[in-house]
């Protein structure tokens, strides 16, 4: 089977967001690999090891430092590696969608993985362009996969509680919500050794493509409120609790 | 797999040796038996480790049980893990794998010399390289490491941030331009942790009161990982390593001072392995060596009553164990008393080895936590201070002296003590 993930190279959130301009510093502010995307190699390499194949992961290099996460992906068990080089740090998942979907029509896959969304732009809209570009469908918010050689069982989240197995056809995107397993630890040495032989594929993007956004303004938010602490016993904490959701109009 | 099979007995009904009559039953021998009930298989596939063959030495004398940390909480200890094996657990399968915390108290009892400092990183980095399970909490904890050069994930650029707050200029070698005496090396928890910065700055306060010429790394500094080593991930160490020689080498200093005894282990005994040979010191062990000149600067009477924790990798490890008692005696006030288990028997406080990022996961298979244990023991001496000398131990054994309602116990270290004598109580 062939075994496509997509994946993507964000700002970090671990320290507060450097803001210049009307945008983030992206000088000032370290890429990491989305955590979504790290469910969805997870995913496409259980597939990969459940019904054989081979996985490619592609992503778009933004900052020219794309190649520890692709890296990474290698090591925990991706057969290769494509980056596209826009060098373009504010490309967001509009033009990222265009540039991924061309790159990977050329690989003609099976099944293709991305990550629901992303902490930036939260859009969760990589996966369905690259779908409409492709003219496949798509199937967002999944929890697992099993693959075999021209359908899918896809297990996909609703919110309450609710899940829903679909039987599908391939090809198809699947936008992974969470892995069937944990992702699986890349020990440091492979991941090292990896880095010393494995080849990374390079692509120019292609195509002329719109943002989705424009940014008008970014500020860090304005702390306007704070948390009230409600003493007394239980009982009296709870009277006062169902005071204050009447008072608002919640109860 | 049979059932235990009951050894035959042969008994000579006549038999008298040297003139003493051993008829019958005296004379009892056992028939030569084949043992069934258990296989070497297991005991051999961890001795064929690399590191770990001295797993197959065990000959089950138990000695190593009742100073095992972990078996005071649980049921373990290096013959246990041997037994165990010999009925049938893979260790590099087992939880079991991850519960040592590698603080040397057997190997320092084992007439056999069974290292489980050596056997359990190699037996875990194979579990490691073999993708079998790994705590969730220590993966990240790896991650983390590899990621922002230090365990807790932070940001790297905000290593040296803490020093804004420390009440004494601190300066950064890069910026220092010229060479010192001392490079210090502040460590992970020092730099980040509240309670650590807490023990950093009380720390850069000292060493300026006596005119030390000093200078740290700033955000050059990365975490030593020297317990990701000892959890199994070699790898991640090695790259950190390479990083950290090159930096500790392009300055000129006389002399690196470290915080924790962790780091004092990589740098003194590991680094060696890698080409580092120059000279480390732990904080207890440089300022005990001014006592002299630190003494006067002592002025306020700190009026409490210290236990002090011996952190495995200061004492056992490399032999530490009198200044920091010496320290915590020139305090005025002070009054040292000891917990039963102290130096060479000191107690673990379950950081070791990886155990300071799967305390989640060591409680689902021990009874207490071993730094609980401990909070305990130091209660009971009526000390109302817990002094120690490892940055892992402030917030291990805080959250410890809570959970076993020990509260009237402040947990100190040993630099903040120092500080307060200096400055009175601030």
């Amino acid at each position: 089977m062939n075994i496509v993930v997509a994946i993507k190279h964000i700002p970090s959130i671990a320290d507060e967001l450097p803001v210049k301009g009307n945008n983030v510093d992206f000088d000032s502010v370290d890429f990491v690999l989305n955590e979504f995307d790290e469910q969805s190699i997870e995913q496409a390499v259980l597939v990969k090891e459940a019904v054989g194949g081979a996985v490619t992961v592609v992503g778009v290099d933004l900052i020219g430092e794309l190649d520890s996460a692709l890296h990474l992906a290698l090591a925990k068990g991706a057969d290769k590696a494509v980056k596209i080089t826009a060098d373009e740090p504010g490309a967001d998942s509009h033009m990222q969608a265009k540039w991924l979907a061309d790159a990977i029509k050329a690989l003609s896959p099976d099944i293709v993985f991305t990550g629901v969304q992303a902490s930036n732009d939260l859009d969760g809209q990589i996966g369905p362009m690259i779908a409409a570009y492709l003219d496949i469908p798509y199937i967002g918010g999944v929890s697992s996969v099993e693959a075999s050689d021209h359908t899918a069982t896809v297990n996909k989240e609703f919110a309450g509680g609710f899940g829903a197995k679909y039987a599908v056809t391939l090809p198809m995107v699947v936008g992974v919500q969470a892995a069937s397993k944990p992702p699986r630890y890349a020990p440091i040495s492979k991941v090292r050794q990896v880095a010393q032989t494995a080849t990374i594929e390079k692509v120019v993007p292609s195509g002329e493509v719109n943002a989705g956004l424009l940014f008008k303004k970014m500020a860090p938010p304005v702390v306007t409120g704070h948390a009230e602490m409600i003493g007394g016993s239980s009982k009296e904490v709870a009277a006062k609790i169902v005071e204050l959701l009447k008072s608002k109009g919640l109860a | 797999m049979a059932g235990p099979i009951k050894a035959k007995f042969v008994e000579k009904e006549h038999a008298v040796v040297d003139g003493v009559d051993i008829s019958g039953h005296w004379n009892r021998m056992f028939e030569q038996r084949t043992i069934f009930e258990y296989t070497p298989e297991l005991i051999e596939k961890i001795a064929s480790i690399p590191n770990a063959e001295s797993f197959a030495n065990c000959y089950q004398c138990a000695k190593c049980v009742p100073v095992c940390p972990v078996d005071v909480v649980g049921n373990y200890g290096p013959r246990k893990l041997y037994r165990y094996a010999q009925t049938g657990m893979d260790l590099t399968e087992a939880p079991e794998l991850w519960l040592c915390t590698t603080c040397k108290n057997c190997l320092r009892v084992c007439p056999k010399e069974v290292d489980m400092v050596k056997i359990m990183p190699a037996a875990r980095e194979q579990a490691i390289l073999d993708g079998k399970f790994v705590p969730a909490e220590l993966q990240q904890a790896f991650e983390n490491t590899a990621k922002s050069g230090n365990p807790l994930g932070q940001p790297q650029r905000k290593r040296d941030a803490w020093i804004q707050n420390a009440g004494v200029p601190i300066p950064i070698i890069k910026d220092l331009g010229r060479p010192v005496d001392v490079l210090w090396y502040v460590g992970s928890y020092p730099s980040y942790h509240p309670r650590g910065i807490d023990a950093a700055s009380a720390a850069a306060r000292t060493f300026t009161a006596l005119g030390i010429d000093f200078a740290i790394l700033g955000k050059e500094e990365k975490d030593d990982a020297d317990s990701q080593r000892l959890a199994g991930e070699k790898g991640l160490f090695e790259m950190m390593t390479e990083y950290n020689i090159e930096t500790f080498n392009k300055y000129e200093w006389k002399e690196l001072v470290v915080t924790g005894p962790h780091e004092l282990n990589a740098f003194k005994n590991v680094y060696p392995k890698y080409g580092f040979e120059r000279p480390v010191i732990h904080y207890t062990t440089f300022l005990a060596r001014h006592l002299d000149q630190l003494k006067p600067l002592l002025k306020h009477e700190v009026n409490v009553k210290v236990t002090y924790h011996d952190p495995c990798y200061l004492g056992r490890h490399n032999g530490e164990y009198e200044a920091p008692r010496k320290l915590l005696q020139a305090i005025p006030g002070v009054e040292l008393v000891e917990m039963a288990r102290n130096r060479e028997n000191g107690y673990c406080c379950g950081g070791g080895g990886g155990g300071m990022w799967m305390d989640s996961f060591t409680q689902k298979h021990t009874k207490m936590r071993l730094s609980e244990k401990r909070a305990m023991e130091a209660a009971s001496t009526g000390a109302n201070v817990l002094a120690v000398a490892c940055p892992f131990e402030v917030s291990r054994f805080e959250d410890a002296v809570k959970s076993t309602g020990n509260e009237h116990v402040t947990v100190n270290d040993i630099l903040e003590l120092l500080d307060k004598s200096m400055r009175g109580e601030q």
